[in-house]
């Protein structure tokens, strides 16, 4: 827009004999925004846009167990796309991440109202909150794990429920499974929900529940009609946050399932594993579309930056 | 107590001289490789310290091998472990970054063709007559039947230096030299089994459901699977190590069944989950390696690994050069690979219930209990001790499966890469999916 806009005013400029200093100034201003933009731009340049470009570009290659070859082929985007496994996989993927998705909205917002709106003093409010972040200070992977030995065939749960009479005998579907997967996936990331939600309702200007009361809305009318609504960017961006964690995620489902189920992700990994280069990019250039798809849909439903 | 003092210290100087050397190596081994003054006496290597780069998987990178050679040979050993697939994707894809491949011989049948690794040539090493002749001609003994699948021996040797094709009979090229290996086969608790396990096809038993667990691995999962189809009589492969399409269709289909009707509790991918999985008792039966059933057993948590009917599953490793190996380093690793052969390491690896690939040399490092234990499968006379010390089997202990020859000259098959690789993996692919 502005390479569009600023040939006419030089072309302007000139037959008015706009002093050179003047001119130069300009141009000046002009370096100066592009300097400021170059940084991000190269970064994101180099970092981001060149291996997306790799990655296409791979995803047309040809291999064999050893070795790739530099060729145009569509085999790989067949194979992906042709196999029922591949379906399979992503509406398992789907269904982990709309399940997630739903519990930890539901739980991200609940803890957040709560850190919001019933905790009176601002100190408290900070300190319950950087509570809630205090397991993120061990690895992720650390956080799973540890469910291993509480859900376990002998675990916690289990020779609890036992040794008290509830059950006859351990419950096998508590470990390895896509309950396992669910649970630890909302533990691992019901925060990334809870943080950008905080943020917004702290944001909301008490007097607007003060005005709803006022013109006699009873609580729970305040929270669906005045909260709920201008939460709604924060759930956004949280579920952004959740949806692509959750679609990128392998690792928790290899543990948690005990390689029992698939995601996407995960069966990327097995590709890339056994030097399957092109098909992983494949999977990768399709998975990306899918996810970007994803966002534009609740960008579409939420205006991020309007009601920010 | 005096020797565990000694011994500390001595332990504790060696890693200091060891990252004093560290330092220096590098920059003294390009120095000495850019004079060209080197000529491959042993004593060069105290005076200008060579750093070599060794990667591979878990099993033989050792630490007390990186230091035992620093003190014989006065090369400093740089190890990372790694997976088998991470490794095979690493000696093809960074082949600068290491120096030694330590990898079992499928993984070679994927990474030589590649050229990324150089040939040794057999009249330079040391100890190639000492090597045992399963991976000169495949046979333990002379009457052996050679075992299917990716038989060490057929990717033992090429025609030339430049040469990435595996040729067909033993030539004066090796492009491995063999350190490891070891028959494997099912691991069981027997205090939770309830009966006696005779054949792979037992980690069927409906008895067992839930409780049972392959390993997602594709080129060793697909291998069990196959003694499992076999056993059971599902099947009879012309090949098990290089199936047809069809029967990786049918092998597949069969897991896959299986797995729907919930036999299978996990697969598991890394050591320290085969071994949680079985301590736990999340599992009663499941494809297992040595150190892993030793690894449960050390928790005092019973566990054999029970030798079958149909026979093991082997895997052979041997250390192998990166092609850019020249100079002094390549004299180098041809001396640490003469130092490997000559018996210390051996008798290192027997101790761990693996087999060294020199049994001769190893047998004057090991004392006449631990050979009789380890290679000779007769009860031990007295406790037999863990290379760190500590009691692994008590007197009177007989190792699984018996003898050397009893637990190699029964390998049905070897670890394998097929021509249909491809195909397999997409299929297994779907395996763990489905």
């Amino acid at each position: 827009m502005t390479a569009a806009a600023n040939p006419p005013a030089a072309h302007e400029a000139a037959p008015d004999g706009t002093p050179p200093a003047r001119r130069l100034a300009r141009i000046g201003t002009a370096a100066a925004a592009y300097l400021q933009a170059a940084p991000l731009a190269l970064i994101l340049g180099a970092f981001l846009l060149a291996p997306l470009a790799m990655i296409v570009a791979v995803s047309f290659w040809d291999y064999d167990f050893a070795r790739l070859y530099p060729d145009f082929v569509l085999t790989n985007y067949i194979e992906t796309l042709g196999s029922a496994v591949t379906w399979r996989i992503y509406l398992n993927t789907f269904k982990y991440a709309a399940i997630v998705w739903v519990l930890t909205l539901v739980i991200g917002f609940w803890v957040a109202y709560f850190l919001a709106f019933h905790v009176r003093s601002q100190t408290m409010q900070m300190v319950l909150f950087l509570i809630c972040t205090v397991p993120f200070l061990t690895s992720n992977i650390i956080r799973m794990i540890s469910w291993i030995p509480v859900l376990g065939r002998n675990g916690l749960v289990n020779t609890a429920l036992v040794d008290l009479g509830i059950v006859p005998a351990p419950i096998e579907w508590l470990l390895y499974s896509d309950f396992a997967v669910v649970l630890a996936m909302v533990h691992l990331y019901t925060l990334f929900m809870v943080t950008p939600i905080f943020n917004t309702l702290m944001r909301i200007d008490r007097a607007l529940v003060e005005a709803a009361r006022d013109a006699g809305a009873s609580s729970f009318q305040v929270l669906t009609n005045v909260i709920l609504p201008l939460a709604k960017p924060g759930m956004a961006i949280g579920t952004i946050f959740v949806v692509t964690l959750v679609m990128a995620d392998f690792i928790t489902v290899q543990v948690m399932s005990g390689g029992q189920s698939a995601s996407v992700a995960l069966m990327m990994r097995n590709q890339m594993s056994l030097l399957q280069y092109p098909a992983a990019a494949a999977n990768a250039v399709v998975l990306l579309a899918i996810v970007l798809l994803l966002v534009a849909a609740i960008l579409r439903v939420v205006d991020i930056r309007k009601e920010l | 107590m005096t020797t565990t003092s000694t011994s500390k210290t001595a332990a504790g100087t060696g890693g200091l001289s060891r990252r004093t050397l560290l330092k220096t190596g590098a920059a003294a081994a390009g120095l000495a490789a850019g004079s060209g003054a080197i000529t491959g006496f042993p004593t060069i290597w105290a005076q200008n310290p060579i750093t070599l780069r060794q990667f591979g998987t878990g099993v033989s990178n050792l630490n007390a091998i990186a230091e035992k050679c620093k003190e014989d040979l006065g090369i400093t050993l740089e190890m990372t472990a790694t997976d088998s697939d991470a490794a095979a994707q690493r000696a093809v894809t960074q082949p600068d970054s290491y120096d030694i491949a330590d990898i079992e011989y499928w993984i070679a049948k994927k990474v030589f063709p590649a050229g990324v690794m150089q040939p040794m040539e057999v009249s330079r090493l040391k100890y190639y007559d000492k090597i045992v002749p399963l991976f000169i001609d495949g046979k333990l003994a002379p009457d052996s039947v050679i075992a299917q699948g990716t038989a060490p021996h057929t990717v033992g040797f090429v025609d030339g230096k430049e040469s990435t094709t595996f040729a067909s009979a033993p030539t004066d090229w090796l492009t491995m030299v063999p350190t490891i290996y070891n028959a494997d086969t099912l691991g069981i608790r027997p205090d939770l089994v309830g009966r006696e396990i005779t054949s792979w096809a037992d980690i069927m038993d409906p008895a067992f459901k839930g409780k049972t667990s392959i390993l997602n691995i594709p080129s060793i999962g697909i291998m069990d699977a196959a003694m499992i189809m076999e056993a059971l009589g599902e099947i009879e492969y012309a090949d098990k190590g290089n199936m047809t399409q069809e029967e990786i269709d049918k092998t597949i289909d069969f897991l896959i069944k299986a797995k729907k009707d919930g036999q299978f509790r996990a697969f598991w991918k890394s050591f320290d989950e085969s071994v949680n999985l079985m301590a736990s008792g999340e599992v009663v039966i499941q494809s297992m390696w040595s150190p892993a059933v030793a690894a449960v057993r050390s928790r005092g948590i019973p566990c054999v690994y029970q030798p079958l009917k149909e026979g093991y599953r082997a895997w052979g490793g041997g250390i192998g050069l990166a092609k850019h190996l020249s100079g002094a380093k390549l004299d180098a690793a041809y001396e640490y690979i003469d130092w490997y052969l000559s018996g210390w390491v051996g008798a290192y690896l027997n101790r761990q219930g693996y087999y060294s690939a020199a049994m001769e040399t190893a047998k004057e490092y090991m004392s006449e209990d631990e050979w009789s234990f380890w290679v000779e499968g007769k009860p031990a006379a007295g406790d037999i001790l863990s290379p760190d010390g500590k009691v692994m089997e008590k007197a009177g202990a007989v190792r699984d499966g018996g003898s050397f020859t009893e637990r190699m000259g029964k390998v049905a098959c070897w670890n394998s890469v097929m021509d249909e690789d491809r195909y397999m993996v997409r299929r297994w692919n779907e395996f763990i999916a489905a």
